[in-house]
């Protein structure tokens, strides 16, 4: 049976996609960037057991030779994810797509579908197409959030049955790339977003905005190079870099001011993003 | 000291509002309604509530008058022609307005706004419409100086409610109160997310359910004062409450109170109202002299008489102290308080109200929202404050339970995160499964918002702080809501989004 390590769902999103949905968090990703505002959810828990005995709720426990957590238990007071010595959280339930979409279930009639989000779900494709497939059946739609290392075009049946990916557009250069990220080249990203461009399942563009780290200017351009005309329909956010939950080298990095958004803002415009915000 | 000359001396109050003030004391002073001992034994427990309607009811509560009608005919008594372009129209609302009476003394309703002002604005451009519309709509904010007062939009697109809309968040009034009246089937999302997005600015519109309220009367419905959905070309007689935690303060057991104690407040009250509607029927003359009768904007036969009902929440959970369950968390609290939400409504189907030929001689059941003076009373039938359930789906699928038996007005509010801003698709996603459940009014305003909405009205922040350090105020109802915002604890209400 599939199964996938789930972070969280949350079943109300304003903020993922069109329309109310509930996001579901897998957790590992394959990058790590500096500007993770969830770190904890990079990598997956190796079970040392470090973390066990620090939690003051006793919500976590060494059952054989893993470490199992309580969610009933729980706190959420995120000792367990400071002391963890590789960006990983206990507080994970592997699940079924059956399993996650009883929980989805519970919040409908209120959305009109579910966000697979992370970490990066794309880790875990055979899994989002099984949620996707039952999600579909009652009628709710479904979109990746990824950050487009997957080629998508690998996975055509995954691709029918979501409705778009948000792309989160990183960098353009690819040593900046490499440096932000950790990750080994971008080129799958660029690939990626004409391919959702051309089948029409890029949802939107996502730039987390980081003067002298993060070349936005050129991403905003690289983007409409590729997509060429659709420019026009794809949203494009503009995320303003907040170090809020940040670890590591950008934690203590100021947000950009005001003015710099608006340049990018009219950058975007200029080149024809009618749909592009700041967030 | 002496009530008048409290009134006369007082610093807080405007000229206006002392005129109010004192005309109120004057009605109390006579005694014309027979209130029989155990009427008064209830009273006296706080079980039955007048909400300060006056000792001797000279207007109905809440009128409801057909303007259409007015727009169509002009008035005679007011020596009005039918408007012919839209500063006429404006400039005779703006005249009925102020003959139409109420018991806040200021009109509680104002029309379907939108489609009395629609048929006017073909020959103006957006610009145009809107400085006349502008000048309208403060023209109403600055001289209706309380805020129980309401005008609907929709349920169909129109320009006027999207100008109105856009002025709306501009202007940043409290009155009036807006309603979209909402069905999914007839209002276009981009109408309803501008409505959400609009509230999400200034409070206003709140949304209601289109599709359960139309089928209450045989006529169109309106909403007026603090959600009272009520037949337009006529109103409510009266609003009299049924003060439920009061009433479990006596009980001397859950099953006294259910079959001995509601049932026989519940008659109590009901002779209560009929009394209050034949005095006003009967005898204050209203009816016979009221031009908008004899104009035909209003007609006896479309008065209903409101019987309310506040603090189920407290009431169920008085009652099920020695269990520790609560209202909205536990079942069987949930499934007591259903219990008496169905004596209540069996009460009021099948005792017989006066006057009351559109609501077949029954009186309809709303949910009252509160008044200033109520200490750990929470509205109608909400959860209280501080104890909302953490999930927002969970609490409306709640409130849609408990809004089922009541009629004429009955809802919901919720503050959001800012980010809703940015999605108000997500909000209507939400505003359709609840509605689609059964709820039947909902409203929102944004978390750190200046206009909030206090148990159904709206009040600015600004305006309360002034009002607590003794300063004078515009709106009368900033008295109301300076001190039910304290204490409700109102600035707790659970902040919803994500
Ligand atoms: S969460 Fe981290 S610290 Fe805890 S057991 Fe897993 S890997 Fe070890
Ligand atoms: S957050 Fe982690 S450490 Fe804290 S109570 Fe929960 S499991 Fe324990």
């Amino acid at each position: 049976m599939t199964r996938a390590p789930i972070n969280k769902i949350i079943p109300l999103s304003l903020v993922d996609g069109p329309g109310n949905r509930t996001s579901i968090f897998l957790q590992g990703c394959n990058l790590a960037c500096a500007y993770c505002h969830n770190p904890e959810t990079q990598a997956v828990c190796n079970h040392c057991g470090i973390c066990v005995s620090g939690c003051p709720a006793g919500a976590l426990s060494i059952v054989g030779n893993r470490v199992t957590w309580d969610s009933t238990a729980c706190i959420q007071c995120d000792q367990c994810i400071n002391v963890c010595p590789t960006s990983a959280s206990p507080r994970v339930r592997n699940m079924t797509p059956e399993a996650v979409f009883q929980e989805v279930q519970k919040n409908i009639p209120f959305i009109r579908g579910i966000t697979v989000s992370g970490g990066e779900c794309t880790l875990y494709p055979n899994f989002i197409k099984e949620l996707f497939a039952i999600a579909n059946e009652h009628g709710l739609t479904c979109l990746i959030d990824s950050n487009g290392t997957t080629d998508f075009s690998r996975f055509p049946e995954l691709m029918a049955l979501s409705q778009g990916v948000m792309l989160d557009v990183k960098a353009w250069d690819e040593q900046t790339y490499q440096k932000l990220t950790k990750g080994p080249t971008n080129s799958v990203v660029k690939k990626n977003l004409q391919f959702l461009s051309d089948c029409n399942k890029l949802e939107e563009c996502r730039i987390v905005c980081v003067p002298g780290e993060v070349d936005a200017e050129d991403v905003i351009s690289g983007i409409s190079q590729i997509i060429g005309e659709k420019v026009r329909k794809v949203k494009l956010k503009l995320i303003k870099f907040r170090r809020f939950g940040v670890k590591g080298r950008l934690q203590n990095t100021p947000s950009p001011d005001d003015a710099y958004m608006q340049e990018l803002l009219q950058l975007a415009m200029d080149l024809g993003f009618e749909q592009a915000v700041i967030v | 000291m002496n009530p008048v000359l409290d009134i006369i001396t007082s610093r807080k109050l405007t000229y206006e509002q002392k005129i109010m003030s004192l005309a109120h004391t004057a009605e109390d002073t006579v005694s014309v309604l027979p209130i029989p001992e155990k009427t008064k034994y209830y009273f006296d427990s706080n079980a039955i509530d007048d909400l300060y309607e006056g000792h001797a009811p000279y207007r109905p509560r809440y009128i409801m008058p057909d303007y259409e009608k007015f727009v169509k005919n002009g008035s005679e008594f007011l020596k009005i022609e039918p408007p012919q372009d839209l500063d006429e129209l404006l400039n005779s609302l703006m005249i009925l307005y102020k003959h139409v009476p109420s018991i806040t003394g200021f009109p509680v309703y104002l029309g379907n706004i939108d489609k009395l002002i629609e048929p006017f604005l073909d020959v103006l451009s957006d610009a145009e419409a809107k400085k006349k519309l502008r000048l309208f709509l403060n023209f109403l904010d600055r001289t209706i100086t309380d805020s129980f007062c309401h005008a609907n939009i929709g349920p169909e697109p129109t320009r006027a409610g999207k100008l109105i809309l856009e002025l709306e968040k501009e202007l940043q009034n409290a009155v009036p109160n807006f309603t979209l009246k909402y069905d999914p089937d007839i209002t276009p999302d981009e109408f309803a997310e501008l409505g959400i997005y609009t509230s999400l600015f200034c409070a206003n519109p709140a949304l209601c359910n289109h599709k359960v309220h139309a089928e209450t009367y045989s006529t169109d419905y309106g909403i007026s004062s603090c959600y009272n959905i009520l037949p337009i070309g006529g109103g409510a007689y009266t609003l009299s409450r049924l003060t439920l935690p009061g009433l479990a303060n006596v009980a001397t057991s859950t099953e006294q109170f259910l079959h001995q104690l509601l049932p026989d407040c519940l008659e109590a009250l009901g002779k209560y109202m009929n009394e209050r509607v034949s005095f006003l029927v009967e005898q204050s003359g209203f009816f016979e002299t009221s031009f908008l009768v004899k104009e035909g904007l209003i007609h006896p036969d479309n008065f209903v008489g409101m019987l309310g009902i506040t603090g189920l929440a407290e009431c169920t959970n008085i009652l099920m102290s020695d269990h520790g369950k609560r209202y909205g968390h536990d079942i069987e609290a949930d499934d007591l308080a259903d219990e008496i939400m169905t004596i209540i409504s069996d009460f009021a189907s099948q005792f017989p109200a006066k006057y009351s030929k559109i609501a077949n001689g029954r009186f309809m059941l709303h949910a009252q929202v509160g008044m200033d003076y109520d200490l750990g009373i929470t509205s109608g039938v909400r959860i209280p404050v501080g104890d909302e359930l953490e999930n927002i789906y969970d609490h409306l699928r709640h409130s849609a339970r408990f809004h089922r038996e009541i009629t004429t007005g009955c809802g919901d509010i919720f503050p959001f995160e800012t980010t809703g801003q940015n999605n108000p698709s997500a909000i209507l996603d939400i505003v359709k499964g609840a509605f689609t459940l059964g709820s039947k009014y909902i409203s929102f305003y944004e978390q750190n918002s200046d206009l909030v909405r206090i148990t159904g009205y709206l009040v600015k922040r600004s305006e309360m702080e002034k009002y607590r350090n003794e300063q004078v105020v515009l709106q009368g109802t900033t008295h109301l809501g300076a001190p039910n915002y304290d204490h409700n604890r109102l600035q707790n209400r659970k902040v919803r989004g994500v």
